[in-house]
């Protein structure tokens, strides 16, 4: 489902005498539908740096990454975007919304930008914000105002409202309590047993191995790192 | 007067307002710009209708000019006894013997018939002008066929007063092509626009522009399907002839609130007290 | 699939300096893209210039017209490129009092479109401009005021419901949240994203606001000396930009 091919990537710092720094060089890995694979290494090696490869927020200097068929290194804007509507959930650190939208919004924009009728992307919105123990009072509020857990979990739910066949988690777990690092970890759990192909980073190194079947260690493809 | 030339203006003058006049009755409705000249009297009293009279008069015509459809009021003796003094024309208040009439603001009651000319006075020629105060914006909406705007105006008026009061000066659609102003008349006057026997010439002396009707043109009232025209009037009777089919001026006759209403076309209403016609408040 | 718009090798002068140089894009269905850079970069020229408000020195801007499939815009004639500005193609301005007429009620602004293109019934026009403040969070019983009596951000959704009315396939947009404070802008770019997505719009969005691109648009293009340097999908620009100015660019926002 989602494969990589010797991807190397630099960025150049031109307003800084430019610098070139690479980052990360021939990495090639596969990850099949049911299959979680942790990217590891210190920090600084570049996990979310090759993870936001995979999502085509960072450009690839070289190599092909293929999620479903399509090489996101050579493809066009449109197609990256269909493909992120479509094919492709990334549940990031940091939640990033426009201001003032109700959180129960937020959560079923996902479904709505797939053509799903609002009532019914609402269902399934209220149905995740229940489950991570979000109150119901809050839903008609703007996530902006939230604490870190509450953001966190707000964007897990908006990570999980579409059934993705391909996903990417970055700390998923991260600052969560334990009842709700359990529901977490449950979500992703369904997603792969209903055939989802997930790369994660996870700190949290129970969670690690109770959901990964594979562990990748980034570093060895980090120049200069690698040791 | 052997100091003027016929009619005031020179011939030369003249030439190029009849030229504009025949290119306004080539393009029904179309506002074609003229060389204005300056006028013995001040913009606002006729300057262009007076222009567009002195182009058409000849020494047998016989010239009738009306002021809000009266002969008596200043203006309308003013501009008579103008042309009476330079063009040495006859002259009339009888709208079926004049062959010339000079207008402002109305037309007469009594049917035009073929042969004769009537001639508005036009104060602003522009009919989007309420909306689009640039020129080269209307132009060229006139040229691209973009009336859009000329029902919002109407739409403005259904919204603010619940039907379109838009009562003088009320567009209308010249043989489904150009939109015109046609001057403020009552917008009772409007239905007598189209299909006219007589040709229609308006001229517009401060804005230098003539545009024209010939016989019998096609001219439709703007309005809304669900908001129809309808040429309005007074609801009584004339109070001195007792006509129920003229339009009316409101008079108020005392100092305790006492109105009447009569006919503003005096011609015509002195011509059917003339055949007996009486009215509730004639002496 | 066709473009929806597609631009090649736009070029407008001014004289001895340039104005915006060989811009060439497409645009597809749905897409909203997003034109950056700096005053006088040439972003608004270039949108001028797409939209038929200047007439380029040299390039195409071909449009999927509904009737006749593709054609080239800068060479058809001005009756059908108007035709087009009141009916597929809608212009929000920024400053809203350059896009509405400030002496006519909110109602007569949304519904003048609607007459434009023959609406004749009265009851008709005034439901469907109605309906359309409510799309905009305009109460309806502000329908007969005038838009001096609105706020700013009142104003400028007046003015998209104006240009949405007759549903247009291709929103230009020139800076439509400048000069309006922050807590509005957020309002309405809610707005316009629900918009775009309920509707179907594409969109062209010029803009000095990154904060706006990264949540309107799916694609960038950064605007320098009146030439596009660095073009790719809105988030990979921002956040992994290549080019020295685009670096430059992103670098000097501030924070939050």
């Amino acid at each position: 489902m989602i494969e990589l091919k010797d991807v190397s990537k630099t960025f150049t710092l031109h307003n800084q005498g430019s610098a070139v720094i690479e980052v990360i060089s021939d990495v090639s890995f596969a990850v099949a539908p049911g299959e979680c694979v942790a990217l590891t290494g210190a920090s600084g090696a570049g996990k979310s740096t090759l993870m936001r490869m995979i999502y085509g927020n960072y450009l690839t200097q070289a190599g092909e990454i293929r999620i479903g068929g399509l090489d996101i290194v050579r493809s066009e804007p449109r197609d990256i975007i269909k493909l992120r509507r479509d094919v492709l959930g990334y549940v990031s650190q940091f939640l990033r919304v426009v201001p003032r939208v109700p959180t129960l919004d937020v959560v079923a924009e996902p479904l709505r930008a797939l053509g799903v009728p609002a009532d019914e992307a609402q269902d399934r919105a209220s149905a995740l914000l229940t489950q991570l123990n979000i109150p119901e009072r809050l839903w008609s509020l703007s996530p902006t105002t939230f604490s870190g857990g509450e953001q966190q979990r707000v964007n897990i739910a908006r990570g999980f409202a579409h059934t993705y066949p391909a996903m990417l988690l970055d700390e998923p777990t991260a600052s969560l309590d334990a009842a709700n690092r359990e529901v977490v970890l449950s979500l992703i759990e369904d997603a792969k047993a209903r055939g989802a192909a997930i790369i994660g980073i996870f700190h949290d190194e129970a969670a690690r191995t109770r959901v990964c079947d594979r562990e990748i260690d980034v570093g060895r493809f980090t120049p200069g790192m690698a040791a | 007067m052997t100091e003027y030339n016929f009619a005031y203006l020179d011939e030369q003058t003249k030439r190029m307002i009849r030229r504009a006049i025949l290119k306004g009755l080539a393009i029904p409705g179309y506002q074609v710009p003229f060389a204005s000249r300056e006028m013995p009297m001040p913009y606002g009293w006729g300057t262009g209708g007076v222009q567009v009279s002195a182009a058409v008069l000849t020494p047998k015509d016989t010239f009738k000019v009306i002021d809000q459809g009266a002969d008596d009021t200043t203006n309308a003796v003013s501009i008579r006894t103008f042309f009476q003094r330079t063009a040495g024309v006859a002259t009339t208040t009888a709208t079926s013997d004049a062959t010339v009439i000079q207008t402002r603001h109305r037309i007469p009651e009594e049917p035009l018939h073929e042969g004769q000319i009537l001639v508005y006075q036009v104060p602003i020629p522009e009919p989007l002008r309420f909306l689009e105060p640039r020129e080269s914006e209307t132009r060229k909406m006139h040229s691209l066929e973009e009336y859009g705007l000329m029902h919002v105006k109407l739409y403005e008026d259904i919204s603010r007063h619940g039907h379109i009061a838009t009562s003088y000066a009320y567009p209308v659609k010249v043989e489904g092509r150009y939109v015109m102003d046609p001057s403020p008349i009552p917008k009772f006057d409007n239905p007598k626009l189209g299909d006219m026997a007589a040709i229609q010439l308006f001229g517009a002396g401060r804005e230098q522009r003539i545009y024209a009707l010939p016989p019998y043109t096609q001219v439709v009232s703007l309005d809304f399907e669900d908001h129809p025209f309808e040429a309005s009037k007074a609801d009584h009777p004339c109070g001195m002839c007792g006509a129920t089919d003229s339009y009316l001026d409101e008079l108020i006759i005392d100092d305790a609130g006492g109105r009447m209403f009569v006919c503003s076309d005096t011609d015509y209403c002195e011509a059917r007290q003339a055949t007996g016609h009486k009215g509730k408040d004639a002496a | 699939m066709t473009p929806l718009l597609s631009v090649q090798g736009i070029t407008k002068r001014y004289g001895a300096h340039i104005g915006c140089a060989d811009v060439s894009f497409d645009l597809y269905p749905g897409e909203v893209v997003g034109i950056v850079g700096e005053s006088g970069s040439g972003k608004s020229t270039l949108l001028n210039c797409m939209a038929g408000h200047l007439t380029p020195d040299a390039g195409q801007v071909v449009f999927d017209t509904r009737t006749d499939g593709p054609r080239d815009t800068i060479t058809m004639s001005e009756p059908e490129r108007r035709m087009l500005g009141r009916t597929d193609w809608a212009f929000v301005h920024q400053h809203a009092r350059d896009g509405l007429r400030m002496g006519v009620s909110a109602g007569g602004n949304v519904g003048e479109r609607l007459m434009a293109v023959g609406d004749r019934h009265y009851g008709d026009i005034r439901e469907k401009a109605t309906d359309w403040l409510g799309r905009v969070e305009i109460d309806a019983s502000r329908v007969d005021d005038r838009p001096t009596t609105f706020s700013g951000g009142m104003q400028q959704r007046l003015q998209i419901a104006r240009n949405l009315v007759t549903g247009p396939r291709l929103v230009f947009m020139d800076e439509p949240t400048g000069g309006l404070d922050v807590s509005v802008q957020a309002r309405l770019l809610d707005l316009l994203r629900g918009l775009v997505r309920d509707m179907g719009l594409s969109a062209i969005i010029v803009t000095h606001d990154l904060a706006v691109v990264r949540l309107l648009a799916d694609r960038l293009m950064v605007m320098k000396s009146g030439r596009v340097v660095e073009a790719g999908l809105t988030d990979q620009v921002l956040d992994d930009p290549q080019h020295a100015y685009s670096q430059l660019l992103v670098s000097s926002v501030l924070q939050v």
